[in-house]
């Protein structure tokens, strides 16, 4: 894909922006931990954990930029940050 | 036609002829004549564009800015503070490939304060993206125009390109111009032609956001139109030269060089001082010559170090000076010659419109031929 000259853009390229590649810290989520209290969902700055099977909720990793609010706020701990290899 | 004009009204007139759609300025001092004519020319209906007033030089390229990205041919031009006020526009206007063309009368930078000319403040700008021509004479001045307009908006360059010239030694100075008439011009200056443009119904953004993952690949894109410009620029001075009998396809060019064995090296107005002081020393029986450097930017690595490959010595005329390193020319120079083993020795001159004469040339001859130089020139040592 050649670059667009002088980095232009047409609109909506905040779709197609994967925020998910500015990650350091990924959050995983532990559902033995998870007592589905959807704190986690409510806090996300990006809205980008969503109800996933059995009302547990996962992060959408596509544009999750690991700020790690999620595994702050969890009340029972069942999100760790891990650093992600590239 | 020929005619005798003060540079900086020769250069308006270059402008007007290259047919600008908008001018945005901010003629504070220190200015030149050029905006102040233009001003003059758009209220007078002799030259149908928009001129927009704003409230300082960061305004007045920022209004360049949306106009070059709407489509239009832009222009302005400054000097020395008002350039270093431009500062962030400058860089932005390059990195979204806004060809618009500018004129600096090259002056000194603030503190101490000073009016008079150096070529410090274009100088300063050499790591923005632009392109730099440096004019000799006042017809260079005005050639120089017509073909940075055709060479930046070049679909393969759209690069914004600094004109200058000498602050007052050509700015404000009259010599006979041979001024080019408007059917000349519209011959060799096609309309522009935009690559993309703001259009609210089909919306665009210009220089939007880069990652980490794109940065790097942008700015090797503008390193890569700026090298590749150099084609450019010399296929369009071959056409003008075609055109017109004047040639500027050669980004350097030497005078009574081809058997020299002292180079000196030299952009701008100076050039002219330094070719009449090697007619004298070749008179004496000295061989001296000189490479005059047209464009600084993109840098004409290959064609200096062809031009300089016979010479035993070489002096490098810096106005300007990277405090703490060398003059920016000197660095060129000998990173041009690195390999070649030939001496190449800085002399730092004329800073803040310090007269150098034909003796001061000489003087600068007699001194590398010493080995003495990477200095300031002429420092007046009782005040120090």
């Amino acid at each position: 894909m050649a670059l667009a000259v002088g980095c232009r853009g047409r609109p909506g390229k905040s779709r197609d922006n994967k925020t998910g590649s500015w990650r350091v810290f990924k959050p995983v989520f532990d559902r033995e931990k998870c007592t589905k209290c959807g704190l986690c969902m409510t806090l996300c700055p990006e809205g980008c954990i969503h109800e996933t099977v059995e009302d547990f909720v996962d992060p959408d990793y596509t544009y999750c930029k690991g700020c790690g609010i999620c595994a702050e706020e969890c009340p029972g701990e069942a999100i760790e940050m891990k650093q992600e290899e590239k | 036609m020929m005619e005798i004009t003060e540079g900086s009204h020769a250069v308006a007139e270059a402008v007007r002829l290259c047919r600008p759609q908008v001018i945005s300025a901010y003629p504070i001092t220190p200015q030149t004549h050029v905006v102040e004519a233009l001003a003059d020319m758009v209220a007078n209906c002799q030259l149908d564009a928009e001129y927009i007033t704003v409230e300082n030089e960061l305004s007045a390229l920022s209004a360049c800015i949306g106009a070059s990205a709407a489509g239009s041919r832009t222009y302005s031009a400054t000097t020395s503070q008002g350039l270093a006020l431009m500062f962030e526009v400058c860089f932005n206007a390059a990195g979204m490939r806004l060809p618009i063309v500018m004129s600096i009368a090259n002056r000194a930078l603030g503190a101490p304060l000073s009016i008079w000319n150096d070529q410090q403040d274009s100088i300063s700008l050499r790591d923005s993206g632009w392109l730099q021509f440096y004019a000799e004479d006042n017809q260079e001045a005005t050639d120089l125009h017509y073909i940075a307009y055709r060479v930046a908006e070049d679909h393969s360059v759209l690069l914004p390109a600094f004109v200058c010239f000498d602050g007052f030694i050509l700015s404000h100075t009259y010599e006979p111009i041979d001024m080019l008439s408007q059917e000349d011009i519209d011959r060799f200056l096609p309309e522009f032609t935009p690559y993309e443009r703001l259009d609210a119904a089909d919306p665009i953004s210009f220089g939007m956001y880069a990652t980490p993952d794109y940065y790097l690949e942008f700015r090797y894109e503008m390193d890569r139109a700026l090298k590749e410009s150099k084609a450019i620029i010399q296929n369009t001075g071959k056409e003008f030269a075609r055109m017109f009998g004047r040639d500027y396809s050669a980004m350097v060019e030497g005078y009574r060089l081809e058997d020299a064995d002292t180079a000196i090296v030299a952009l701008g107005s100076i050039c002219g001082t330094t070719k009449d002081s090697i007619d004298e020393m070749r008179d004496e029986g000295k061989k001296v010559g000189l490479l005059k450097i047209r464009v600084f930017r993109p840098f004409p690595t290959e064609d200096v170090a062809k031009a300089l490959a016979h010479v035993k010595r070489v002096a490098v005329l810096d106005k300007n000076i990277s405090l703490g390193a060398k003059g920016a020319v000197a660095l060129e120079v000998k990173d041009a010659l690195y390999s070649s083993g030939i001496p190449v020795k800085d002399y730092i001159i004329g800073l803040g419109g310090r007269d150098v004469r034909k003796k001061d040339i000489k003087a600068i001859v007699a001194l590398v031929e010493k080995g003495q130089g990477d200095m300031f020139y002429g420092l007046r040592t009782e005040v120090l």
